[in-house]
């Protein structure tokens, strides 16, 4: 028998190499998508966050090789359009990604403001509660949101559901996808890889409570520096998220790439539930038996072109009722 | 927000609100969900790990690098993944975008793999054995050095110099290989001697 | 680096100029953040653009590229001006007081001596004055007039805040918060660190941008302390490792000289080099150096070398000039004088400047042999690859052999880091195919040649035959056989100088450091700095305990440091002249009354009494210094030259053109230009994301960074017609590229001597092989020209031209 992997505490720790227990359960759950009814954990895990301390990051892309590397991912190789970004945005094969923006100051001083972007793993996450598809999206009771991929049917509406624009859908695959918070690492008691690369350790893991503390200790040097701003990046009109930034400007987070001033779900999204609830009802003439169907979706990455036809039939259809009416049907 | 329901992918959606709805229905969610909440199987498990000194910069980063196979039990050993050793003292686990993707330049497609040749005037490498290598650089240096070396200067001292071959020495191997290289290179007379400080 | 990586949290004041730690060097880099996070240290950057390191900075100036030397001396003016002078340290550890020579002067931005035909200097005049005691001569008060302070204060008076503007297109304001920064880490408890790289080597002047800030960090008391010195950033994993081996024209390993042809015996080589104190009482450590040269050749020649012939004297190469560097050599090549050249691990075809004198050069070759893990443009130079690498194969008569070599994964040793530190390293993966070991390949060659002159007998043999070359598999010397010749062993029983029954060492020991080493033939060891690597306690470079029981992050038993495991240089320096520390809550070292004691190993003989030796031994003085006498080219005091290619002409002379005694080849004049007709400044640099022409190699370095590019600002990109992201083509007098144009705030037009300066930032990563997109590098545009005293390529500052492009590939 092996021995129980630690909770996590810090990315600075190399990762062990002995086979160890996850711990990291299924029954860590705490929310899952298009699921009532998860049973309440018998643990709570201690909440943990990323901090991203954007006034130490220096935009080497250190946290874009270590994504890549860990994940064993394939990004395109793409083109120089003129920016430093590379690639040019999120992709189904890039979780993570810095974004450079150049910002001259009041005082007439030019400041590189260098944001790396990806998931927020946010409290409320958007993702989830817009996603149809049953265990396609998970939140442990860490703060971790996990896609499963298997569970996906990349329908997008996750991406829609998303305040802050991460997850992609990966054309070929059929899936959506974005950064997992190294959950795989975080399950044997490691902290993500863009942390544990992290060069000037702009990008910090741990508990959530010991980031805010680090996150603090910082806002007061900043302030010391003359950025009367600085504070904490950890909207709460999302619950709050597991992954924060420190901001010179956390008055004006939307110079840092359009860092939204204050992200919520939107109350479409929130409805979504029950209009695709309802939708789903009216095609249920299309489908057999649940077991047959889940079959048939937990295989399907590929879309047939007779699948595709009757997507969009029903959306002709669907389409027709206004969205504030179908909650009604 | 702008739901774009025309997408391609709404079969998905429909799809979807079919399964969530049916499948609730058939009461077996919880199950299915708590079995599809896992997490991908940790790929260090089981490697091999060997220290080393980032290949790149002289910060000189420690890193481990994992491997299925261990070289020094003398078995193969594959690459699988490179990371900063937590240890070291100055880069303390950390890497740069370079060294955090030591692993692919291992692994490149452009290693080199055998020795090859290209003849005067050819547009192609052709590939040769080592022993075909070896005999056509002692051959060749050997007599450019009995050709050229100045054994003695125009005032007749010793000064068994060979200016007609050079040597541009690596940056990034090891001191041992450079004493090696060192008393090879200078052995023969070798003056044109240089390696990469300047660039 | 004087200190090390990890010594950077101690400082008060990081200055990075002259290079861009944030973007080469991150992970050394962390130490600035820390230094910033825990001390409240401040960052200070200077250069021609905003990048990476400025974007963390507390405070940013621009600076035309290539005038460093004018912005470095105007600091050092400001700080005499305003007495931000470290005054115990600069009286007590520097020439300040000493006097120079009568006939010792300068006018129009040129020293005594000059002599324009030979582009050198007669460096008589440029030395001490010394006493009929032999000492030089010390005016404790700084007032006659020839003390080198009094001379210091008239050399810079030149440098005001106005002349730095003008020249240096830094504005005013900016330059004078700069000084008042740097002038805080005057005092005794503030110190300020200099990190720096090829931002100051690649110039025509480069070595004397480094002595310019050598002195600022004198007159600030900053070298030898905690957080201090001057920390060269240094590029390759090992360059500092391959220096330290001596794998240069000029060098013999731990810094020991190339014999010349004028010293035809091993007596007269030596005597020149006697390094005789030249004030009382001082160590002048080089006085021992027969002691290294002596080991060093027992190591080469083993028995065969002897007290006899002069330790086999005769067997080494002797140079006729000053060192047959590598562009001296492809300057041969391309006047058809060298016919076979091998590349190890290097890329001289996109690493040296003007692509097309070196596609040229090796296409005269007979026999070009590439050692390299992996396919280098350099071993291709043949191939067509359209615009990227325009040759005609057919007409290549160079016949080119590309040996596969294993990598660091693949292979066992030791590298040294910026801070000295040599690491060793284990192998952990199966080399790909029949990639092999340099060792290997080195020892075959070197077997086969010898092989053919024991068949066929041939010139000079003996240097071949007489070889040292004992090792257990002579087809592949381990490692570790080679480490332990680089530290060295008693060849006989080693006995106490001053009582002969006391054994020091048993015959066949390791030394356990250089002051073991003898010159009598009982010692032998590759490398003297070296000494105390791998000793009878076992492979000291592979130690792992990274405790730090001072926190003051000297990690003494991690690793080795060289010389004797010592991590801050000149540390005694780091005490007053009583030998107290000069800030009690940063202690090195320290004097208890009987000898130096503290977390690090003292950089002077631990029972040397306080203000009885100085505390910069390897000099003859004792002392550091502010004037150089006849150790540099191009003078004894760093003077502003402009580069060889320039936007404005020289104030201090406008006839001069560049570093008026760097060496120019007769042809190379031609291809350098004026503004006239090329009036932007170029200059090149390293990106974060690649490591110069390796990681395009790296399909997921690719991905982060995958084309070539120059970076402009918006104004010139306006003045041209040139989009963000559009193609440009930039030209020089010497080649073309194409790239696309990143068009940015970060780069700003600067005014220098009324003119308008536009520069053009010119990345290194691209070439024709690999994964990333095939693009160029500055190399086709720079010019062929490098520092006077050391031969680094001018790369950082030339003239080029840009214009909008059309879409579609040439």
């Amino acid at each position: 028998m092996t021995e129980r992997a630690p909770q996590p505490t810090t990315a600075a720790a190399n990762p062990p190499v002995q086979p160890l227990t996850s711990n990291l359960l299924p029954s860590d759950v705490v929310r899952i998508s298009a699921t009532a009814n998860v049973p309440a954990p018998e643990r709570q895990l201690e909440k943990v966050a990323k901090l991203i301390d954007v006034s130490k990051c220096i935009g080497c892309k250190a946290c874009q090789s270590a994504c890549i590397e860990w994940n064993d991912t394939h990004p395109d190789m793409e083109e120089n359009v003129g920016v430093y970004e590379n690639p040019h945005d999120l992709t189904p094969e890039m979780f993570t990604l810095m974004r450079f923006d150049e910002y001259v100051n009041p005082e007439g001083d030019l400041e590189w403001l260098i944001r790396k972007d990806g998931c927020m793993h946010c409290e409320d996450p958007g993702c989830l509660k817009a996603c149809p598809a049953p265990g396609a999206i998970v939140q442990y009771s860490n703060g971790i949101v996990d896609f499963v991929s298997s569970n996906c049917i990349g329908c997008g509406y996750c991406v829609s559901g998303c305040p802050f624009d991460v997850p992609r859908i990966h054309k070929t695959a059929q899936v959506s996808k974005k950064c997992t918070l190294c959950s795989d690492r975080v399950a044997v008691g490691q902290g993500p890889a863009c942390a544990k690369a992290c060069p000037t350790q702009a990008i910090t893991f741990g508990t959530k409570e010991s980031q805010i503390a680090l996150a603090n200790e910082r806002i007061e040097d900043l302030k010391s520096r003359g950025y009367d701003n600085a504070g904490l990046y950890d909207p709460q009109g999302v619950g709050g998220t597991h992954v924060m930034y420190v901001l010179h400007h956390a008055d004006k987070p939307g110079l840092y790439s359009g860092l939204p001033e204050d992200p919520r779900i939107s109350p479409v999204v929130e409805g979504w539930k029950g209009a695709t609830k309802t939708i789903g009802l009216a095609a249920m003439g299309l489908a057999a038996a649940g077991a047959v169907l889940h079959g048939l979706f937990s295989k399907g990455n590929q879309v047939s072109a007779e699948e595709e036809h009757e997507a969009e039939e029903l959306v002709v259809k669907t389409a027709a009722t206004p969205p504030e009416n179908r909650e009604g049907l | 927000m702008n739901i774009d329901l025309s997408r391609r992918s709404f079969i998905r959606l429909s799809g979807a609100g079919v399964a969530a709805t049916s499948l609730a229905a058939m009461g077996f969610q919880q199950a299915e969900a708590a079995e599809a909440a896992h997490v991908r199987d940790f790929k260090l498990a089981t490697m091999t790990e060997t220290r080393n000194i980032c290949t790149y910069c002289s910060v000189a980063c420690g890193i481990i690098m994992y491997s299925k196979g261990d070289l020094a039990a003398g078995e193969k050993a594959d690459l699988i993944h490179i990371e900063g050793d937590a240890d070291h003292p100055t880069n303390k686990g950390t890497l740069c975008p370079k060294g955090a993707a030591l692993k692919d330049y291992v692994k490149a497609e452009t290693r080199l793999t055998h020795p090859r040749l290209r003849k005067p005037g050819s547009d192609r490498f052709e590939q040769i054995t080592w022993d075909e290598a070896f005999d056509k650089i002692a051959r060749a240096v050997k007599d450019d050095r009995d050709a050229n070396l100045i054994e003695k200067n125009a005032d007749g001292l010793t000064v068994n110099r060979l200016t007609t071959t050079g040597y541009l020495a690596a940056s990034a191997t090891t001191n041992e290989t450079a004493w090696a290289t060192w008393k090879v290179v200078r052995s023969l007379g070798i003056v044109g001697f240089d390696n990469q400080a300047r660039v | 680096m004087t200190n090390s990586w990890t010594d950077i949290k101690n400082t008060d004041l990081v200055v990075i100029m002259g290079g861009n730690a944030a973007e080469a060097h991150p992970c050394g880099f962390k130490w600035v953040t820390e230094a910033k996070h825990h001390r409240g240290a401040k960052l200070i950057v200077v250069d021609p653009r905003f990048n990476r390191s400025a974007s963390v900075s507390d405070y940013y100036a621009p600076i035309r590229p290539g005038s460093d030397i004018a912005f470095l001396m105007g600091v050092i003016r400001w700080c005499i001006e305003n007495d931000k002078v470290q005054w115990d340290y600069v009286r007590n550890y520097t020439n300040v007081g000493y006097l120079v020579r009568e006939d010792f002067g300068w006018q129009d931005g040129m020293f005594t001596g000059y002599d324009e035909e030979k582009r050198s200097y007669d460096q008589t005049s440029w030395e001490y004055e010394l006493g009929e005691d032999g000492y030089v001569i010390n005016d404790e008060t700084l007032e006659h007039p020839r003390c080198v302070w009094q001379l210091l204060k008239k050399h810079v008076d030149v440098y005001t805040p106005e002349f730095v503007e003008n020249l240096c297109g830094t504005p005013k304001d900016r330059f004078l918060k700069i000084c008042e920064m740097i002038g805080e880490t005057s005092s005794p408890t503030k110190t300020m660190t200099s990190m720096y790289a090829l931002g100051w080597t690649q110039h025509s002047k480069g070595s004397q941008n480094i002595r310019g800030m050598a002195m600022l960090q004198l007159l600030l008391g900053n070298i030898g302390v905690p957080g201090g010195g001057m920390n060269a950033l240094r590029g390759h994993s090992n360059i500092q490792g391959l220096t330290d081996v001596g794998l240069m024209s000029n060098l013999i390993p731990g810094y020991l000289a190339m014999p010349r042809e004028t010293e035809p015996d091993f007596a007269t080589y030596m005597s020149t080099r006697g390094n005789k104190p030249l004030r009382p009482n001082q160590m002048s450590y080089w006085q021992n150096y027969g002691k290294f040269m002596v080991s060093f050749m027992k190591a080469l020649w083993g028995d065969k070398a002897t007290a006899e012939n002069g330790w086999g004297y005769d067997w080494l190469p002797k140079l006729d000039i000053a060192q047959y560097d590598a562009m001296r050599m492809f300057n041969m090549m391309k006047n058809g004088e060298v016919n076979i050249y091998f590349c190890q691990g290097f890329n001289p075809i996109l690493s040296f400047p003007n692509r097309g004198k070196m596609t040229e050069a090796f296409s005269k070759l007979k026999l070009l042999v590439v050692m390299d893990p992996l396919a280098t443009e350099t071993a291709a130079f043949w191939e067509n690859h359209g615009i990227y690498n325009d040759v005609d194969s057919a007409s290549i008569q160079t016949e080119v052999l590309e040996l596969p070599t294993t990598c660091f994964a693949e292979d066992e040793g030791a590298t040294v880091n910026s801070g000295r530190w040599l690491q060793w390293h284990w192998a952990g993966a199966t080399p790909p195919g029949e990639a092999k070991t340099d060792v290997w390949i080195m020892s075959q060659i070197y077997h086969r040649i010898k092989a053919l002159y024991e068949a066929e007998g041939g010139k000079a043999p003996e240097p071949i035959m007489n070889l040292s070359w004992d090792y257990a598999d002579p087809e592949e010397p381990t490692a570790a056989e080679l480490a332990m010749e680089l530290n060295g062993r008693a060849l006989t029983t080693l006995y106490d100088a001053t009582d002969p029954t006391k054994v020091v060492l048993e015959a066949g020991k390791q030394v356990s450091g250089f002051g073991q080493l003898r010159d009598d033939g009982s010692t032998m060891g590759a490398c003297w700095i070296y000494a105390g690597c791998f000793t009878e306690d076992g492979n000291m470079m592979a130690r792992r305990d990274n405790s730090d029981p001072s926190g003051m992050g000297v990690f003494q038993q991690w690793s080795f440091a060289w010389p004797a495991n010592r991590r801050v240089l000149y540390n005694r320096a780091s005490c007053d002249p009583d030998g107290k520390p000069w800030d009690p809550s940063r202690v090195l070292i320290e004097w208890n009354g009987e000898k130096w004691v503290g977390p690090d190993i003292p950089d002077i003989a631990v029972t040397a009494k306080p203000r009885e030796v100085g505390p910069f031994i390897m000099n003859p003085e004792g002392t550091s210094r502010f004037f150089s006498r006849k150790l540099m080219r191009d003078g004894p005091f760093p003077t502003h030259m402009e580069p060889f290619e320039s936007p404005v002409a020289n104030p201090l002379n406008p006839e001069m053109r560049g570093n008026p005694v760097a060496r120019v080849f007769p042809d190379d004049l031609a291809t350098m230009a004026t503004s006239d007709e090329f009036p932007l400044v170029a200059t090149s640099y390293r990106l974060t994301e690649h490591f110069h022409y390796w990681t395009k190699h790296n399909y997921v370095n690719a991905v982060n960074q995958p084309e070539f590019f120059v970076e402009i600002s918006e104004e010139l990109a306006a003045e041209k017609g040139i989009k963000k992201g559009g193609r440009v083509r930039v030209w020089s007098k010497r080649g073309q590229v194409w790239a696309k144009a990143v068009v940015t705030k970060r780069i700003r037009p600067l005014i220098c001597d009324g003119k308008t300066v536009h520069v053009v930032g010119i990345p290194i990563h691209w070439g024709f092989k690999g994964a990333a997109r095939k693009g160029f590098g500055p190399n086709t545009l720079g010019p062929f020209v490098g520092d006077a005293n050391i031969e680094t390529p001018e790369f950082k500052a030339f003239l080029v031209n840009i214009e909008p492009a059309s879409e579609g590939l040439a």
